[in-house]
């Protein structure tokens, strides 16, 4: 329970600090600082318990069925990373109270603190592969926020950006290989997972698995040629740098060595990948470190350098190697953020962090100053500090390498080489920053010693430095035996934490590196020049923003390549996915494209109306930049359709057809008015070939499958309907049942369908205001007023007459051919041809019906009709009907669907009539108010 | 007898005409009748969902008329499953649209409930041909909906949209007619049963209808290459459109899921279905995560990770196993509730930056804490980070895989993953960490707005802590679907089953 807690704590601790924010600082820090020391106590419990040899898991379910549970264990090796997180945790955020500036918010800071501590405990408490992830992706994520913690300056904005997009990359890596560790071993439980080892290697996945596994860990924890994120992040306020590249974030990917060391190493992979990025990351990252100016600057490639000599000792891949990269996990975490933190200490009272301006500032900070010598010294390997112990254990370890046969002298040298890089910027601390003269030039003059609570976490951390170094069996070894055994996952080998080891080989290279570093030092002033004049402007970073910014701008180019913003590539794209979805199955030869069935006769009138319904519509076609001929010409394609249904026997089919054909072509002719009468040809030539290919292949394909469906037998539940229309539905025509009945429901949707068309227009027109077409010149004329008065007085009594003939058809319907639906359409060309003869303005002063209402009714009224089925307890649409006797008119058939189809009606005729007026009221608006002349 | 399922399609067809007549008094009736309908949909929809969840599979005969000679209703796990979602996510859109979008033109209350009509009914329609009229529905409605505030560039993706789905009918129409010209029905049961016990002469034909409807449903999905439309709508729609626009895409994502297990399943006339649909899922991804990478404005950037979304959900279905069903039925929910949050939220930003709006550049203007926070939040969930949904969702895909697709699938969405982390700190810190030159602050932060995001986005969460019961219910759903047998002997009997 008390792992739990562990875990939580950091993350509800994180809501405190903007609270207590609002307190002032100090109140947010101790805020703050009572959540580590908390974690502290509770982490004593299971510490002891992992010295005890049982160490406390505790698991909850989360997700099973992606096997992602919340497994919590702590063995020592978490112990001991536990530990340092929350230890230094603690001591950073109380140097942090003193360091923060004014306009840093102090309670945003130690949220994001404490959200990053609370990911790093999650990672080393993890007991399961994938919950592991999510708190690494965390710990990306909070480093974004914490690295652009100042984000007014751009350096703060990139060097976040540059961390999460490399550590995240490296985090989908990590997660593509525990997926794969996950297929081979079955499990992702990491206790489990150590003792599988033998699986592991010998299975064909195993070399994938391990180069994404180490892609997450070598992009974390900054190895070449991943490592350029981490000298970026020194924008990040100096306290975070000092928590994120000492003890935490860069060591979170050689923690991750550390836990699957049983699980992956042990193989030749492991060690040429790990050893050898390790090495390379080592001499690197120790060679770049010397020239940089920036104090900060030095000490980030100084940490790269010290992982790449952990990572390396992994590689070596012994037992006593991985003993020694323990070791020296500890003793890099405590001097490297003694060092940040007196490094923030100097920035913080000079002003500046350029090693060419601080110089001289022992005398004004003596006791900063010999906290940050100690420190440094400890990174150089000076001995009797703990960072001699684990380099001599390092030097040592470089000898036992017979895999590399004839090279086996490479490492020692290597090695020894990396240590004098060590001993030189390390000499350049020191030397550069608190002698070498006086200041020049500071911002802040004269420094001053830091406040003494700004000292004390340097100091305890420095302390420690010492005391491991000088009594190491006393302090670090119980700590290092315990770890060292959890990362082995079995015995620890023999060795001996004493300080003195004899006159032997590590202590020979312990002495090169110390006087071929002062060397190299005090000769540094022509290798600078040798420098500049070698490297000059080769920076990683700016490798990786220029690749960037390629890729942001390909990705542009791309996007606009493709989505140009044509709806002719659009459309094209669509036809011909259509067009090879119907071609190619009809080509494939599975079966012929004729069936059996025989083709009827072909009589010369049915054969005259389908050469002229051709011919129709390649004229629409020829005349399609002429509107007005176009339109015309496509209204015989339409009416050559009516007379196909009739000679098919289809007058329901037929009626419909002609009255829609009607009503469109007059509103397009109305539409059309606002449209220039004569189009330009804009389409190049090839486009137009192109086009005529789709066409082809698209009007092809649906001719060729209409051709196959023609000839082949069909099975059809039609009879049902022709055999039910009558006693089932009451009424005789069957294609109306089927509307109003069998299939009312999607006439219902069909009518809405209508009506949101109908509103859709009005919306779309309501405001607008639009010139009429003038492309030539050519501008026509709307008339207001009637034309003729003959006309008018005609349609005047025509309209009654009218009414009586779509009512006609509406009450027939059900029996023979009509219905809801053609008889809304007539009405509604009655209607129109008032427009038509008597124009806008007396019309509309004779029809006062709001036609939204009218739409409304209809579909209220359809959609009421069928709930009035409920109420005998049958499903929606359920039709009933019945034969009365009236007196006068005789028998009549009464049918629900008839309600349903007055629905239609109203409907069909508000719909058309909106649309009418909305075009009518544009044009008149349009010309009236003059907006758009 | 139980007329529940009828609820999700009655009440907003009622609602839109009920507002259709009240569209002179106002918008403030109009206003409480889409708010009391849209909400009473959630309680229905969950009612719905706890019933198809006892494995039960509903059915509805529409008019009395036996299946498959009417239109049948069918209610199983997935459609309740997309009814409760289309209900959670209309709620906050409409809620948001209250802060004054609505006014902004006529008769946005009348179309919004008429759109939900039409997704609902798409999602519980057991024929084909009513299918077609949802599509109808959905498309007149959604057009309406994107013009809604008027200007020219809504006019102008708003034609586009409208002509690219009037020739998807129209092929939608060549499908169906080549289905019925040769299996003579419409019910998507009754054609199961016709298209697996076809013989040989008429698979060119089935084929043929298959993939033309595949064809179909992308444009719907907004798959590559027939995606072009939708950056350009949903970045031009106002924000509660653009929001419950998050849906619209999954109807075309459904069609594909329903009509490749049942009406023509991959195992049949399908084939090339299957065969295609990896690729396609891949480069969609692929060009999403471009086009995210190269977006000038954030919602655009969102348009195309909505494009990676689908990419994403269609590799799973794609599969066609439990496992990837499972994966794409899981990650569906989380991301259309995260991309409509952060359509909503995009509003939001571009209110407070004043002129510039949500062009991913530098302004004086700093949105603030709190949209800060909540950005961060989105596009962790939006780009499939931990510990939120997208990133579990994303888990069970990759774990679906079988291991000869892995190596593509795996690279193609975790690269994608990556492109979207790119794209998204790039943009996050251009909006909230730059701040620099001109600019004059936009308005305050409209409450309804505010609080239709924050929804989206606990739901988000809550998606996330509720994992387990959600993926139980997805892999039920997906075993279910593949088992279309169950499907057909529920709206058939158990005779026709066999």
């Amino acid at each position: 329970m008390n792992l739990l807690f562990i875990v939580l704590l950091p993350f509800a601790g994180a809501l405190l600090p903007p609270l207590a924010g609002r307190l002032g600082r100090e109140a947010a820090a101790w805020t703050a600082a009572i959540v580590p020391v908390l974690a502290l106590l509770l982490a004593l419990e299971p510490l002891l318990a992992a010295f005890a040899g049982a160490p406390m898991t505790v698991g909850r379910a989360w997700l099973p069925q992606a096997g992602v549970d919340l497994i919590l264990r702590m063995d020592g090796l978490a112990g001991l990373f536990i530990l340092l997180i929350l230890g230094i945790g603690l001591l950073i955020i109380l140097y942090a109270n003193y360091y923060l500036a004014e306009d840093d918010s102090p309670g945003r800071f130690f949220a994001l603190l404490l959200l990053f501590m609370g990911a790093m405990v999650g990672i080393v408490l993890s007991d399961h592969l994938l919950q592991l992830l999510v708190f690494w992706e965390l710990t990306s994520l909070s480093s974004f926020l914490l690295i652009g913690f100042r984000h007014r300056s751009v350096e703060a904005r990139q060097g976040a950006k540059m961390a999460l997009a490399v550590t995240g990359a490296g985090g989908l890596a990590l997660l593509a290989g525990f997926l794969l560790l996950g297929r081979i071993t079955g499990s992702y439980q990491i206790s489990t997972i150590l003792g599988m080892g033998d699986i592991i290697r010998a299975h064909p996945l195993y070399v994938p698995t391990l180069l994404l596994i180490l892609l997450g860990a070598f992009t974390k924890s900054a190895q070449f040629p991943f490592h350029f994120w981490l000298p970026q992040a020194m924008a990040a306020p100096t306290p975070v740098s000092a928590y994120l590249h000492s003890a935490t974030m860069v060591k979170a990917g050689v923690f991750l060595l550390a836990r699957l060391f049983p699980a992956l190493s042990g193989t030749d992979p492991w060690f040429f990948l790990v050893g050898g990025t390790g090495l390379l990351t080592l001499v690197y990252g120790a060679y770049s470190a010397l020239f940089k100016h920036d104090l900060k600057g030095l000490l980030a490639y100084s940490t790269i350098s010290h992982l790449g000599l952990i990572v390396l000792l992994f590689g070596i891949d012994t037992p006593l190697a991985a003993v020694a990269a323990v070791f020296h996990i500890i003793n890099h975490a405590t001097f490297k953020a003694s060092l940040f933190m007196a490094a923030g200490i100097i920035d913080h009272e000079t002003g500046t962090r350029d090693m060419r301006r601080i110089n001289g500032l022992w005398k004004y900070m003596p006791i900063s100053g010999t906290l940050a010598m100690v420190a440094a010294a400890a990174m150089a390997g000076v001995p009797l500090l703990n960072g001699f112990m684990s380099k001599e254990m390092f030097f040592a370890e470089t000898f036992h390498l017979a895999v590399l046969g004839s090279f086996s002298w490479f490492l020692p040298v290597a090695a020894t080489g990396a240590g004098i890089l060590a001993v030189a910027y390390s000499a350049r601390f020191i030397h550069d920053v608190f002698f070498n003269g006086e200041p020049v030039n500071l911002p802040k003059y004269p420094p001053h010693e830091a406040p003494r609570y700004m000292i004390l976490p340097v100091a305890v951390l420095v302390g420690q430095c010492l005391i491991v170094g000088v009594f190491p069996t006393l302090t670090v070894a119980p700590f290092l035996a315990l770890a060292s055994a959890a990362v082995l996952n079995g015995p620890l080998p023999a060795y001996n934490l004493a300080v003195w080891h004899g006159f032997n080989a590590p202590f020979i290279m312990s002495l090169v590196a110390m006087f071929g570093g002062i060397l190299l030092y005090s000769r540094r002033h022509a290798l600078f020049a040798l420098h500049d004049r070698l490297f000059w402007g080769i920076e990683a970073h700016l490798l990786y923003r220029r690749v960037v910014h390629r890729l942001i701008d390909g990705a542009r180019m791309a996007t606009e390549a493709i989505d140009n913003g044509s709806l002719q590539r659009s459309v094209a794209l669509l036809l011909l996915a259509a067009g090879l979805a119907v071609l190619l199955p009809l080509a494939s030869g599975d079966s012929a494209l004729a069936g059996d069935l025989p083709i009827s006769a072909v009589d010369p009138v049915t054969l005259l109306g389908a050469l002229l319904m051709m011919a129709a519509a390649l004229a629409t076609v020829f005349f399609h930049r002429q509107r007005l001929i176009a339109l015309i010409v496509l209204s015989v394609v339409g009416l050559l359709a009516v007379l196909t249904f009739v000679r098919f026997s289809a007058p329901d089919l037929a009626l419909t057809q002609l009255a829609v054909e009607v009503v469109t072509i007059m509103l397009l002719l109305l539409a059309l008015y606002f449209l220039p009468q004569q189009d330009r040809p804009e389409s190049p030539g090839w486009r137009r070939g192109r086009d005529l290919l789709l066409a082809l292949a698209v009007g092809g394909g649906c001719g060729l499958v209409t051709w196959a469906i023609l000839t082949r037998p069909a099975t059809t539940i039609a009879d049902y309907y022709l055999a039910n229309s009558l006693p089932g539905g009451g009424g005789a025509n069957v294609v109306n049942v089927i509307l109003v009945d069998f299939r009312g429901f999607d006439t219902l949707g069909e009518i809405t369908v209508l009506a949101i068309a109908a509103i859709a227009i009005y919306a779309l027109l309501d405001r607008l205001c639009l010139a009429p077409g003038t492309l030539y010149g050519v501008r026509p004329r709307w008339a207001f007023e009637r034309h003729s008065l003959v006309l008018a007085q005609i349609t005047r009594f025509l309209l009654p007459l009218a009414l009586m003939v779509a009512i006609y058809f509406f009450l027939r319907g059900h029996n023979a051919p009509g219905g809801g639906f053609i008889a809304g359409l007539i009405t509604a060309i009655a209607l129109i041809l008032q427009y038509m003869a008597s124009g806008i303005t007396w019309t509309q002063m004779q029809w006062h019906q709001h036609f939204h209402k009218v739409i409304a009714w209809g579909v209220l009224l359809a959609a009421a009709t069928g709930l009035g089925s409920w109420l005998f307890d049958r499903p929606f649409l359920t039709s009933a009907f019945g034969h009365y006797d009236l007196p006068l008119i005789g028998e009549i058939e009464l049918a629900t669907a008839m309600l349903f189809d007055l629905g239609v009606y109203l409907t069909v005729v508000g719909v058309v009539m909106l649309i009418l007026a909305t075009l009518a009221l544009l044009s008149r608006r349009c010309v009236e108010t003059g907006r758009c002349n | 007898m139980s007329h529940w399922i009828m609820a999700p399609l009655l009440l907003p067809l009622l609602a839109g005409m009920v507002n259709l007549l009240l569209v002179r008094h106002g918008p403030g009736p109009q206003r409480l009748v889409s708010l009391l309908t849209t909400a009473a949909l959630l309680p229905v929809a969950i009612l719905l969902l706890l019933r198809a969840d006892s494995g039960e599979i509903v059915l509805y005969q529409l008019g009395n008329w036996p299946a498959p000679f009417g239109i049948s209703l069918v209610l199983d796990r997935l459609s309740a499953m997309l009814l409760v979602l289309t209900a959670l996510l209309a709620l906050p859109a409409l809620v948001a649209a209250t802060a004054g979008d609505d006014r902004r033109g006529e008769n946005f209350h009348v179309l919004f409930p008429l759109q939900l009509f039409g997704i609902n009914g798409a999602f519980l329609t057991g024929d084909l041909f009513n299918l077609f009229v949802f599509f109808e529905v959905m498309l007149i409605a959604s057009y309406g909906l994107a013009l809604h505030g008027g200007g020219r560039d809504r006019v102008r993706a708003g034609l586009h949209y409208v002509v690219l789905n009037l020739i998807g009918s129209s092929l939608f129409l060549v499908a169906i007619g080549t289905l019925y010209g040769i299996a003579g029905t419409l019910n998507m049961a009754d054609l199961a049963i016709y298209t697996t016990t076809a013989a040989v002469e008429q698979t060119p034909l089935l084929r043929a209808a298959a993939l033309l409807l595949l064809t179909v449903f992308a444009l719907k999905a907004a798959v590559l290459p027939l995606h072009l439309w939708l950056p350009a709508l949903y970045s031009a729609g106002i924000a509660p459109v653009a929001a419950l626009f998050a849906i619209m895409t999954k109807v075309g994502v459904y069609a594909i899921l329903r009509t490749f297990t049942l009406i023509l399943p991959v195992t049949g006339p399908g084939a090339d279905v299957a065969a295609v649909l990896p690729a396609v899922a891949l480069l969609t991804i692929a060009l999403g995560a471009l086009g995210a990478l190269g977006a000038h404005r954030l919602t655009v950037l969102i348009a195309y990770l909505v494009v990676v979304s689908v990419g994403t959900l269609l590799a799973g279905i794609s599969l066609f196993t439990v496992p990837g069903l499972t994966a794409a039925l899981f990650y569906l929910p989380h991301t259309t509730l995260i991309t409509a949050g952060l359509f909503l939220l995009a509003a939001l930003i571009a209110g407070r930056r004043g002129a510039v709006g949500d062009q991913l550049q530098a302004v004086a203007v700093n949105p603030g804490n709190l949209l800060g926070g909540l950005f961060f939040l989105a596009a962790i969930a939006v780009a499939g980070m931990p510990p939120l949904g997208g990133f579990l969702g994303k888990l069970l895909l990759l774990q679906a895989v079988p291991p000869p697709q892995a190596p593509w699938l795996w690279t193609v969405v975790l690269v994608g993953g990556l492109a979207a982390i790119v794209a998204l700190s790039r943009a996050g810190s251009s909006l909230f960490w730059r701040t620099e030159g001109e600019g004059v602050a936009g308005t305050g932060l409209p409450l309804p707005l505010l609080t239709s995001t924050v929804l989206l986005l606990a739901l988000t969460v809550a998606l996330t802590v509720w994992a387990a019961p959600l993926t139980r219910y997805a892999e039920a759903t997906a075993t279910q679907l593949l088992r279309p047998q169950e499907t057909v002997e529920a709206v058939l009997g158990r005779e026709a089953g066999r």
